[in-house]
């Protein structure tokens, strides 16, 4: 049984939410950086700068991470995640960086993206933005911005579908 | 001992005989053969109602043949008793229908005289469970430089000369043996090879050696041998046999070479008509045999000079190896098939294709080396050896390399279905069922 | 997706889907060797042992540090250091480096078929590294890499290779590699080195330099082993450079976008001149970096199939 938790206008205000409330912990956006981790995460942060732009006028630098280098799972996953596509348009040393995520589930992915991020310069802070907080940590990792809380069973799946892959703009749990 | 073999389908070819009947064996000889009066078949034989104090043997539904005869065997002992001894290679021969093997002489020492030829002689007697004729080298320990001692192996026992494994290079030493040899009537048997063609080469060459990254061995390698030994043949009176013929080209040499009355006959192997270089693939070492296997288009014309007369024997090469030496890479792993134990079930395809009849594959492997070795076997006649196999040609089985009784479980074979086995073997007077 | 063999044995063996997997994954290598550092800790804890049954300087320290950039715990076993040389059979040398603990192993062995018989006999990856005369995969695949990054594809482009394609292993896996991606592969060189039969493969064959050249779009030129001098390949190193040595004069018969290659070492002024090498065309030193991002993602995806 899948069922829909968020549909577009859900999402849209969601992100506006979070663009103040980055801006507003930030001060602005002086040395203000978003990297998306990739898939889901890349396309969540373009639409962040977006509505940062929106609201300050100004752009700000958003890059794309991929983690699978940096994975602790795999062997043990039975798909292997495709590699894709790190671009991080600026020097990262001395940005505070925010890293956007779709869904923060065991912290785990987060994990690689710090080491990840690490291995490409030393920002003065890491952040955590991520539109559907689902719970069951494994690690000691805690969203600074979360669109959503969303209490779920370890064996249900929550899904982002989102238009820039050509699907219509939705959160899902089955 | 009195054994009765009971209405079997009896293939004697010497002797023009197929059709169903018994075979009285006495005192390792045969005593009787009675063939089954058409008119009346439902009558008791006659020898049944005499001779009630014989093993009797159900043959019905069987193919009764004299003992095959195995003219191209390595039984590797002296020297290599870890690949095969005098003792294992019989056993294996018996299994396989053979009650005649002739020991190739590349063993150590090499049998290029008379010591190592009586050696083999006794240890066959003692050990052996088939008859045992060894071949002698045609040159001392196989060089190709020096004539060994024919007459002296030829006294002693040796049936034939080779150098099998090696072919004889110089062209001036081939053409002394085929004269020397023409004083004992013995056949010269040549592994042609031209050695400066085929030198480094582990299968045949082609597009699939190129694509494995083995270096071939041109179909020519083997023609040009075949062709001069041919010549020297016609030039000298000698008589030649080729061994195990590979190729499409080397079967057109000799049909022509038997066309004008050259004194030549040949031999191929049941891995040249039954398989091709693709089962190489792989790096499948149990498929690396010297002449290497060949293509489709070689296939038919071995089976087609089979079926025309070309080709006069079936013979195993029967080449066991150690299972640690076939574990290596394949360029570091020696030649050769063990194929005693499925030797006769992958011929018997030939007579379920329609290649050849039930009598010529008799010919073929029992009466042709018979002949051309000048031995009093082959035949199923009264008085000569009794050397039987009794087959059942439409009995299918699972070849099982682990089960061979050869040493060697190099076979490339291993797994396949065969239709037709021997279900017993009467040799040197003993029944192996 | 995922490759569907734990070993890389050959190109033959890859689908065309994973040859491009391979080369997609190794442009993220490459964006990794660009950085300060220039390490991923991908395959952190495991073992891969390069086993060298034949010199080699290249190959081995490219794998070495396409290793080492994995966070790879690595091992170097070359021929003169192990126990073949005391005896000891291919599979066993093989069994005792897995017993050591290795997760990867890369093969280097002058018979062919060698990585194929310890993969039979062993858990661990088993990478080719070069067998014999058969295939040398990853050179394939840095060599595609290359081509696709300068090039931007390898579909519908005239490839040319020159020289000894009988007895290069080199040639034998670009040739499958660019057949799978419908490239017209031309094979330069002397009959006694260019096989006929290699036409079954949709090759298509010059003995004649100059019109194989002719509106290629990259040449890879092939190492002449000075060892076939004398064996009636050629009759000369001089001879064979006067008729299929790369000449700049030579180049202008291709396509005026065309790139260079060469997979090392050089014989500089034998089968490729020193102003061609060091030329505006030449991509050689490219292949050199972009062979440690291709062996890089060979390892990191061959992991992802090990359970």
């Amino acid at each position: 049984m899948s069922k829909e938790l968020l549909d577009k206008k859900d999402i849209d205000r969601i992100l506006a939410r979070m663009a103040h409330e980055i801006l507003e912990k930030n001060k602005g956006t002086k040395e203000l950086c978003l990297v998306g981790i990739q898939s889901g995460g890349v396309h969540l942060a373009k639409r962040l700068a977006g509505k940062i732009k929106e609201i300050e006028g100004k752009e700000i630098p958003v890059g794309s991470l991929d983690i699978a280098f940096y994975r602790d799972d795999l062997n043990i996953r039975e798909k292997q995640p495709a590699v894709r596509r790190t671009e991080v348009p600026c020097e990262i040393t001395d940005m505070k960086v925010v890293l956007v995520d779709d869904v923060l589930f065991t912290g785990r992915s987060i994990r690689a993206a710090m080491d990840a991020l690490m291995d490409m310069g030393r920002p003065s802070c890491i952040q955590l933005a991520v539109l559907i907080d689902r719970g069951h940590r494994e690690l000691p990792i805690k969203a600074d911005f979360a669109g959503k809380n969303i209490p779920t069973a370890t064996d249900e799946d929550v899904e982002v579908s989102l238009e820039e892959d050509g699907l219509e703009d939705k959160v899902t749990i089955k | 001992m009195k054994i009765l073999i009971k209405n079997g389908h009896i293939i004697g070819p010497s002797q023009g005989i197929d059709g169903i009947g018994d075979i009285l064996v006495e005192e390792g000889k045969i005593k009787e053969i009675k063939m089954q009066d058409e008119k009346n078949k439902s009558r008791e034989s006659c020898i049944m109602n005499r001779e009630s104090d014989a093993r009797t043997i159900n043959a019905k539904g069987l193919y009764v043949f004299p003992g095959l005869i195995d003219m191209h065997t390595h039984l590797r002992e002296p020297g290599y008793e870890y690949k095969e001894t005098i003792k294992t290679g019989t056993m294996a021969a018996v299994k396989g229908g053979f009650t005649t093997v002739c020991s190739m002489p590349n063993t150590n020492p090499v049998n290029d005289n008379s010591s190592v030829t009586d050696f083999i002689i006794r240890k066959a007697i003692q050990e052996g469970a088939c008859t045992v004729y060894p071949i002698g080298a045609i040159t001392k320990g196989q060089k190709g430089e020096e004539l060994a001692e024919m007459g002296i192996m030829f006294s002693e026992g040796c049936v034939a000369f080779s150098d099998d494994g090696k072919p004889v290079m110089s062209s001036l030493i081939m053409r002394r043996a085929l004269e020397y040899s023409r004083t004992f009537n013995v056949p010269i048997i040549s592994h042609c090879e031209d050695i400066s063609l085929s030198e480094g080469g582990m299968m045949n060459e082609g597009l699939l050696s190129l694509t494995l990254g083995l270096k071939g061995i041109p179909s020519e390698a083997e023609e040009i041998m075949i062709s001069r030994d041919i010549a020297l043949a016609n030039l000298t009176k000698g008589r030649l046999h080729i061994a195990h013929v590979s190729t499409e080209g080397s079967v057109r040499i000799i049909r022509d070479a038997k066309e004008r009355g050259i004194n030549v006959t040949a031999e191929t192997c049941q891995h040249y008509f039954s398989i091709t270089e693709k089962t190489v693939e792989g790096y499948n070492t149990n498929a690396k045999v010297n002449p290497p296997l060949r293509t489709d288009k070689d296939v038919n014309a071995i089976k087609q000079g089979l079926k025309d007369g070309t080709i006069d024997v079936i013979a195993t090469d029967h080449a066991p190896h150690h299972r640690d030496e076939k574990l290596k890479e394949f360029d570091r792993s020696p030649s050769g098939i063990s194929g005693l134990e499925t030797a006769l079930s992958l011929s018997l395809r030939l007579v379920h294709e329609g290649v050849l009849t039930m009598p010529q594959l008799v010919e073929k492997m029992a009466v042709n080396p018979a002949k051309i070795l000048g031995l009093n076997k082959g035949a199923l006649k009264i008085g000569s050896d009794s050397d039987i196999v009794l087959i059942d040609a439409n009995k299918e089985f699972k070849v099982e390399a682990e089960r061979f009784i050869s040493k060697g479980k190099n076979t490339p074979f291993d797994g396949w279905i065969l239709k037709g086995m021997p279900v017993m073997t009467i040799c040197k007077g003993k029944v192996y069922e | 997706m995922k490759l569907s063999s734990k070993d890389l044995l050959g190109i033959k063996e890859l689908t065309k889907d994973e040859i491009i997997l391979i080369l997609d994954t190794a442009s993220g290598f490459k964006d990794v060797l660009k950085r300060d550092i220039k390490k991923v800790p991908a395959l952190r804890g495991k073992t891969a042992v390069n086993l060298f049954f034949e010199p080699s300087t290249r190959t081995r320290t490219s794998f070495e540090l396409a290793e080492k950039r994995l966070s790879l715990d690595v091992l170097n076993l070359s021929v003169t250091t192990s126990s073949v040389v005391k005896g000891e059979s291919l599979i066993d040398t093989a069994l005792n480096v897995q017993a050591l603990g290795a997760d990867f192993m890369v093969i280097r062995h002058s018979s062919s078929g060698a990585p194929h018989l310890i993969a039979k006999h062993i858990d661990a990856t088993v990478i080719n590294g070069g067998d014999g005369i058969n295939e040398h995969p990853t050179q394939a695949l840095l060599d595609a890499f290359t081509i696709k990054e300068r090039i931007g594809k390898l579909e519908g482009l005239k490839i040319a290779i020159v020289g000894d394609i009988l007895h290069s292993r080199v040639a034998k896996s670009n040739i499958y590699l660019l057949a799978k991606f419908g490239a017209e592969v031309r094979l330069i060189g002397p009959p006694t080195l260019v096989p006929e039969e290699l036409e079954g493969l949709g090759v298509r064959i010059f003995h004649d330099m100059d019109s194989g050249l002719d509106g290629v779009n990259a040449v890879m030129v092939l190492r002449i082993q000075m060892e076939r001098q004398g064996k009636g390949f050629f009759p000369s190193t001089l001879e064979y450079s006067k008729n299929w040595g790369l000449t700049s004069e030579r180049l202008s018969m291709a396509d005026k976008d065309a790139i260079v290659m060469h997979p090392g070492p050089m014989n500089r002024g034998l089968e490729v001149a020193s102003d061609v090498a060091d030329g505006p065309k030449s991509v050689i030193l490219e292949q050199v970096t972009n062979g440690l991002a291709v062996r890089m993602a060979v390892m990191y995806l061959l992991a992802g199939v090990r359970e």
